[in-house]
């Protein structure tokens, strides 16, 4: 349950607060927008983009079949490299065994490169209670870290935020932490990146430990692949003496030749980019470069619970490109925090409830943060079905069923409140193995968008209090999808 | 139990609902994916790597060998520079009307020297041409992975056509996974701010590549 956020309210009322903000539903706006249309355009130079998805889809399922062997594998070569693999079964083990390895370099400070594992466990604040100050470097973390804030985006955590907000939280609060920022800092967005290169350079020169995640481990030669835009992920990976990284286990992937396929996908997909400005491959440690001490430290923490559920499984095929919240709907009206986890999105609506388990009130409505337009399927670059998963995690919170828990077989009772529930989801199924009457559903829905209460009376109630309403699209993605191209014909129309 | 073998145990439980798979890697995965895309002459393929390094703002310059000292010195006092990083294995004559003063790339230098170097001069392993990126492996003439990170100029100097590739899957088969790899893209970049891409944050601001046309001899393949 760590990195749960504490007192996080459901998904409805979380996104309710959120709609109703609408600097963030501007930034927000703009941002998916642009990333949706410069991402069909990347994807479009490759002419075997399909063989490509395809390919990545089952290099991961062959893996997480096969996860066993190659974590051993992985191990032994990061070892014979002159790396050292550490195991941890959850939150607290990992957090006590980076933060013992950071005592024992006898260092009080650390610099971090963004790693959605090391925020999933919560490390930053481990550290902290351990005396350990960790500086996040990657500039939109910065931002973040800075305003005492929470990320919402995958790729660009800083999303809800806007200049303006940016030189404010830069004025206010680089001070406290390091070099402060100019007296005449304007919000020009070169202005804002150069007090972030000066406040953060003297870190990097001066920081003896550094710790990373990592978006690839190659079983075969124990290589770890780290795909950033800024360079601080260099500067976290090569100036420190000690270099820890915190991977998950689904990370692994078997050879060397296999990052020809992510290597090719991920950029496109993430920042739509032909390739992202800077790639660092390492293997364990190199005599006279970098770090003279490498640990890595394998994360489980609810991912062999996941691995254990036959249909739930596919979400650990994810590369965290965030390319399935720029499509979605929801995501783009509620944004990232309504989540309430490290992993907003559609992504975050399969996974934290797996990773977590449906217990609180916040894990329990994700898998009903979503429309079922199916727009995140379609542009997964590993081809993570989405709706069916959300499918099969309503029905389990709806319906109870088993689970695995920490390793161990569960059966959980039927939500309370969700009675209603259980009826919707028997529609939904049906809905979803006749896709023709979901997408007339949806135009109806539409169609009809302004009678729409925000809350059902009577019975419905349970239903609409995990569901708001006017969250029906004046057009379905589908249909926008089809009439633009995927977002690369011009909008018309001005409708939305 | 320790947590590997508590891991190691979950993972196998997890999988028991599957039937045995006992086909070896090679079959597992339908690779029918391109090699490369489109066919392109030698030319085209050099011509393709300098518009994406370009697209990617990284400043592109074409010579012959030659040329390239002339050129090395040009840029350099274009800039200013006053200290310049040359690591070992360099050829010398790349640098050789260099009039900034040299730094050579040693292991004693701390990361405070490196901040005081102007710029750094480096050859690479290879150059991908789809996607304008150039490949760094530490090898002769390339130096630590530090080295082209700290200061705010990099000048790489790619051999053409013999380091170029078209295609990723074509530089992984040249490279080797034991050395430290560093792919570089254009300068570094953010987009963290309104999504408006700002070049340079933490590594060079400016990157500049000169691509120096050789006749390709068999030995280049490294
Ligand atoms: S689920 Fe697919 S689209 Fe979404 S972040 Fe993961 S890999 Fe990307």
């Amino acid at each position: 349950m760590s990195g749960t956020f504490v007192g996080m309210p459901a998904f409805p009322e979380a996104a309710r607060g959120a709609v109703h903000n609408a600097t963030l539903r501007a930034n927000l706006r703009h941002a998916t927008t642009t990333i949706r249309r410069k991402r069909a355009v990347a994807v479009a130079e490759l002419s075997d983009w399909a063989e490509l998805r395809e390919a990545g889809k089952q290099i991961k399922d062959h893996t997480l079949r096969h996860l066993d062997r190659y974590l051993e594998q992985l191990e032994d070569a990061v070892t014979a490299a002159g790396g050292t693999v550490h195991w941890a079964a959850d939150a607290d083990e990992a957090n006590r065994i980076v933060t013992g390895l950071v005592k024992a370099t006898g260092e009080t400070e650390v610099v971090k490169v963004k790693s959605m594992a090391t925020q999933e466990i919560g490390l930053n604040e481990a550290l902290e209670a351990a005396g350990i100050r960790a500086y996040e470097t990657d500039l939109a973390e910065l931002i973040v870290q800075l305003g005492d804030d929470r990320p919402s985006h995958i790729l660009v955590p800083a999303i809800h935020r806007n200049r303006g907000e940016i030189r404010d939280i830069f004025r206010a609060e680089m001070t406290r932490w390091g070099r402060p920022a100019p007296d005449d800092l304007t919000d020009t967005p070169a202005e804002l990146a150069e007090a972030a290169r000066l406040h953060l350079r003297e870190k990097f020169l001066r920081t003896k430990v550094g710790i990373s995640g990592a978006n690839f481990m190659v079983a075969e030669t124990g290589t770890l692949v780290v795909v950033e835009s800024e360079g601080n992920g260099r500067m976290c990976l090569t100036l420190p003496e000690t270099l820890i990284s915190v991977v998950g286990i689904e990370k692994t992937v078997p050879t060397w030749r296999d990052l020809e396929v992510f290597l090719q996908t991920l950029p496109r997909s993430s920042t739509a980019e032909r390739m992202n400005p800077y790639t660092s491959m390492w293997t364990g440690t190199t005599d006279g470069d970098g770090p003279r001490a490498f640990h890595l430290v394998l994360l489980d923490n609810g991912r062999t619970d996941t691995l254990a559920d036959a249909v739930g499984r596919q979400a650990l095929r994810c590369i965290r490109c965030s390319a399935c919240l720029n499509v979605c709907p929801v995501y783009e009206r509620a944004g990232g925090h309504a989540y309430g986890s490290v992993y907003p999105g559609p992504i975050g609506a399969i996974l934290s409830p797996q990773l977590r388990g449906t217990d609180s009130d916040i894990d329990a409505s994700l898998p009903y943060a979503s429309t079922l337009c199916g727009a995140c399927y379609e542009v997964c670059p590993v081809a993570i079905d989405i709706p069916e998963v959300l499918v099969h995690l309503r029905e389990r919170v709806a319906q109870g069923g088993q689970v695995t828990r920490a390793g161990t077989k569960v059966v959980l009772k039927p939500a309370r409140g969700h009675a209603a529930e259980r009826a919707a989801m028997r529609a939904t199924r049906w809905a979803l193995t006749h896709p023709g009457a979901v997408r007339a559903g949806q135009r109806l829905a539409a169609r009809t968008r302004r009678f729409h209460p925000s809350r059902l009376p009577g019975p419905g109630k349970a239903w609409t209090a995990t569901r708001d309403l006017p969250a029906v699209p004046p057009e379905s993605f589908g249909d926008w999808w089809k009439r633009t191209n995927g977002g690369t014909r011009d909008e018309r129309g001005g409708s939305r | 139990m320790s947590s590997r073998d508590l891991i190691l145990g979950r993972v196998r439980h997890a999988l028991a609902d599957l039937a045995d798979d006992p086909a070896p890697y090679a079959q597992a995965v339908e690779r029918s994916y391109l090699r490369e895309h489109g066919e392109r002459t030698v030319g085209q393929t050099v011509a393709l790597l300098a518009d994406n390094l370009a697209d990617y703002r990284a400043v592109v310059h074409r010579c012959t060998g030659p040329e390239v000292a002339g050129t090395v010195a040009r840029l350099l006092s274009a800039r200013g520079a006053r200290t310049v990083l040359v690591p070992a294995g360099l050829p010398p004559d790349w640098s050789a009307d260099v009039t900034a003063v040299r730094v050579p790339d040693s292991l004693s230098s701390t990361a405070y020297d490196l901040d005081r170097a102007d710029s750094v001069i480096t050859g690479c392993a290879v150059a991908v041409a789809e996607t304008g990126t150039i490949v760094l492996d530490g090898g002769p003439g390339q130096g630590r992975r530090r080295i082209t990170l700290v200061p705010d100029h990099h000048i790489c100097v790619v051999r053409v056509p013999a380091q170029v590739v078209s295609s990723v899957p074509q530089a992984l088969e040249r490279l080797d996974p034991a050395r430290p790899l560093t792919w570089i893209s254009g300068p570094s970049a953010t987009s963290d701010i309104e999504l408006d891409r700002v070049e340079g944050v933490h590594g060079p601001r400016t990157l500049e590549v000169l691509l120096v046309d050789e006749q390709p001899t068999p030995s280049d393949h490294s």
